[in-house]
């Protein structure tokens, strides 16, 4: 069982290798690999996540070399249930992606970075989730990065060299306080190993402890989009392709979570910094979503959201209770879905309405009531509306909040319930704009309109792609006009609204909210695991002893 | 442990230089400056091996006397990754400038205009205040005063016409990698572009 453990990581890379050699002459196969991995990947996931919570903790050390010197991955409950949600949730962007390249005929220009550039992508992540020690933290780190770095600028637009630059320096720059403090942990303890760090680090001095979990914490929040380290992410995210930016807010910020998680449980036990948490959560989630009140454009009000929502989570760090990780556990699963649900959804309102200003958006309720309703569901769900998962998570944490009893907790508390609230201010108002009013006068003229598909979607050379611009047929994405959408689809070309939408974004976007549901559905295995997560990351042996022991 | 002071010292002065550099605008620089920062961390990671030992080969050194083989180990990840980041940071800077003829990091196009708006907003108040607070102006005052409001008007015009620059390349390959002047975008002239550079036009057509 323990040789399952690497394969979510190799499997993505040799699948980038194969979609490199074949992929640019046959588009079709690239496809077929791309999915074939990612559902293995994720039925590899569901298998480890059982396993782990079964029997333990697996670890592989890779290469036979003794801890302090090879590569351990490790698979317990916690990487388990991350990597179950992540793979579900990057597979469902997959096919979302492929119906959108499928839409937008990019057979005659292939795009062939985006499949092995996301497969890395999935790697970095599966790596980051498994590695049992500091430095493969950072190669994994390093793999997502690089593999962020070109799918945030795919197609080189303008405006996306743009957002990429802050973020590749801000990732850089990241990349770098990590690396000081893998040679300050290094140089203090002669190991980078998680489970040899767990035990050899209570023996440093106070300060030098705290440094390095400071330094540590960091560079997590920066990954993680915390508060007053957040500035690049409402910069950098909007302007991506739909389905990256979906998985990116999806998933990228919550592998600093897990970063924190794990280092905040298995190295620094006795939550020293927990009152510092705990004030870092509140300005995030309150100056959060005080920025998305203040937006009009959907994704850029989705991106605050997002960095308003990481402060429930790093609330459930700080508290370092038994019941507030299993909330910050279950509310990770949650917000990985439903985050990533609305971008899905972000970029169809972008294909029927031909923008995501909200200004200029609205009647979309009569006009596509199936998009509404794609809408509705995760928006309720994002608010914490009760029987949705995000109420779960939030419940978990008040109550971990009001058993705590402290004052940062009652404080935090009353922040969690008024950031809810405003949430749910939010997504109304999103909902009355884009969805509710009438429909301003002019809106399906903005931008180049693909003619609605007079059921010829399978003759690929007449095609429903004939463009009728405002008049100007010539109209190239490099002559649009200024201040129109800067582009969803993944090359970066104009937007081209449809009034059907295609199917297999549509399923994408629902089965991610079938995932969301299902939290509800199976509300008390999934809070009984977390719990069970929760009570093995305080225990802390199980892991140290399955790596270190035998 | 024993750490040499060289090492440290030219790891601080690395750190530094390269962390000045990060903090400027254009691109290239900003790469050189990830790149010295890069390698004074690379040296960071050395220093923590300790006392130099002797090289840690498998046979025929004691094996309680060789140097610490993972940091360099960890410096050779970090290496290649750092270098793999300056190869795209630099596809990054030339793209950058072929779109919009210069490789510097634009504010964000949000935070500027609220910032311009609130900026020329206030003058224009002030300037009313001071038009409506002295006695009947004279024709001449009354010019200087729309003059002024054409003033203000004219820069926002210009930061706008700047932003359009900054979405798009003007989708003229000659004028995007040599940059063409700055009124050739403005005016979105890309007719008149052409003109001055003729030669282009059957590349593009």
């Amino acid at each position: 069982m323990n040789a399952l453990v690497p394969l979510p990581v190799l499997l993505p890379l040799c699948a980038t290798g194969l979609s490199l050699a074949f992929g640019t002459r046959l588009g079709r196969f690239q496809r077929f690999i791309s999915v074939a991995v990612l559902s293995a990947v994720l039925a590899l996931s569901v298998i480890l996540m059982i396993a782990a919570d079964r029997h333990g903790p697996l670890s592989v050390h890779l290469g036979d070399f003794a801890p302090p010197l090879g590569i351990t991955l490790v698979a317990d409950r916690l990487s388990g249930l991350m990597l179950t949600v992540s793979s579900a949730v990057t597979l469902c962007v997959l096919v979302y992606s492929l119906g959108q390249g499928m839409t937008d005929r990019d057979k005659e220009t292939p795009l062939a970075v985006f499949h092995p550039a996301y497969l890395i992508l999935v790697a970095g992540v599966s790596c980051t989730f498994l590695a049992g020690d500091l430095v493969n933290l950072y190669v994994g780190f390093e793999i997502m990065l690089v593999a962020s770095f070109v799918l945030l600028t795919l197609g080189g637009t303008g405006p996306r060299m743009r957002a990429g630059s802050t973020y590749v320096i801000i990732s850089l720059f990241s990349s770098m306080l990590f690396l000081t403090a893998i040679a300050m942990t290094y140089a203090a303890t002669g190991t980078a190993n998680f489970a040899q760090l767990a035990g050899r680090l209570a023996d440093l001095p106070i300060g030098v402890q705290t440094l390095i979990q400071a330094l540590l914490l960091t560079v997590f929040a920066i990954k993680a989009a915390v508060f007053p380290l957040a500035a690049w992410l409402p910069d950098s995210y909007p302007t991506a392709p739909a389905p990256v930016t979906a998985v990116f807010a999806g998933l990228l910020t919550k592998v600093g979570v897990y970063c924190m998680l794990r280092t905040e449980t298995l190295l620094f036990p006795g939550n020293r910094l927990g009152d510092l948490l705990m004030a870092i959560a509140l300005a995030s989630m309150v100056i959060g979503i005080l920025g998305a009140v203040a937006q009009t454009d959907l994704k850029r009000l989705l991106s605050f959201t997002l960095i308003s929502h990481i402060g429930y989570m790093v609330f459930g760090i700080g508290l370092a209770t038994r019941e507030a990780y299993g909330g910050a556990i279950v509310y990770v699963a949650h917000h990985i879905t439903v985050q990533t649900t609305l971008f899905l959804v972000a970029g169809l309102i972008e294909r029927r309405g031909g923008t995501t200003e909200l200004t200029r958006l609205g009647g979309l309720a009569r006009a596509a009531p199936m998009l509404a309703v794609l809408f509705f569901v995760p928006a309720m769900n994002l608010a914490g509306i009760p029987p949705l998962s995000g109420f779960i998570g939030k419940l978990g944490l008040m109550r971990a909040g009001v058993a705590d009893g402290g004052g940062w907790a009652w404080l935090l508390v009353a922040g969690s319930a008024a950031t809810s609230l405003l949430t749910l201010y939010v997504v109304a108002k999103v909902w009355n704009l884009a969805f509710w009013r009438a429909a301003p006068p002019g809106q399906a003229a903005a931008g180049t309109v693909l003619e609605s598909g007079d059921d010829s979607d399978d003759d690929a050379d007449a095609g429903p792609d004939r463009i009728r611009g405002t008049g100007d047929e010539g109209i190239t994405p490099a002559h649009r006009p200024a201040g129109q959408a800067a582009g969803a689809t993944l090359h970066g070309r104009a937007v081209i609204t449809t009034s059907r939408l295609p199917r297999p974004m549509v399923a994408a976007t629902a089965a991610t909210i079938g995932i969301g549901l299902a939290f509800t559905v199976f509300a008390d295995p999934l809070t009984a695991f977390t719990d069970r997560t929760a009570a093995e990351l305080l225990q802390r042996t199980p892991y140290v002893q399955e790596v270190l022991g035998r | 442990m024993i750490v040499s002071a060289s090492l440290l010292a030219t790891a601080v002065v690395l750190c530094a230089v390269g962390g000045i550099l990060m903090l400027t605008r254009p691109l290239t620089r900003i790469l050189l400056g990830a790149v010295i920062l890069g390698n004074g961390i690379n040296l960071l990671v050395l220093s923590s091996t300790g006392r130099a030992g002797a090289a840690p080969l498998l046979y025929g050194v004691s094996l309680s006397r060789v140097t610490d083989p993972l940091p360099q180990a960890i410096a050779l990840t970090a290496i290649v990754i750092t270098l793999a980041t300056t190869a795209f940071l630099l596809a990054m800077a030339y793209r950058s400038h072929q779109i919009t003829g210069t490789d510097e990091v634009h504010d964000d196009l949000e935070d500027r205009r609220i910032v311009l708006r609130a900026e020329v907003l206030g003058e224009r108040a002030q300037l009313r205040e001071q038009f409506r607070s002295g006695a009947e102006p004279t024709a001449e005052e009354r010019e200087r005063y729309r003059e002024e409001r054409r003033r203000l008007r004219d820069r926002l015009r210009a930061d706008r016409a700047r932003q359009a620059r900054g979405r798009d390349a003007s989708g003229n390959l000659w004028n995007d990698v040599l940059g063409a002047d700055p009124e050739d975008y403005a005016r979105d002239g890309d007719a008149k572009a052409d003109d001055r550079y003729p030669r282009d036009r059957g590349a593009d057509g």
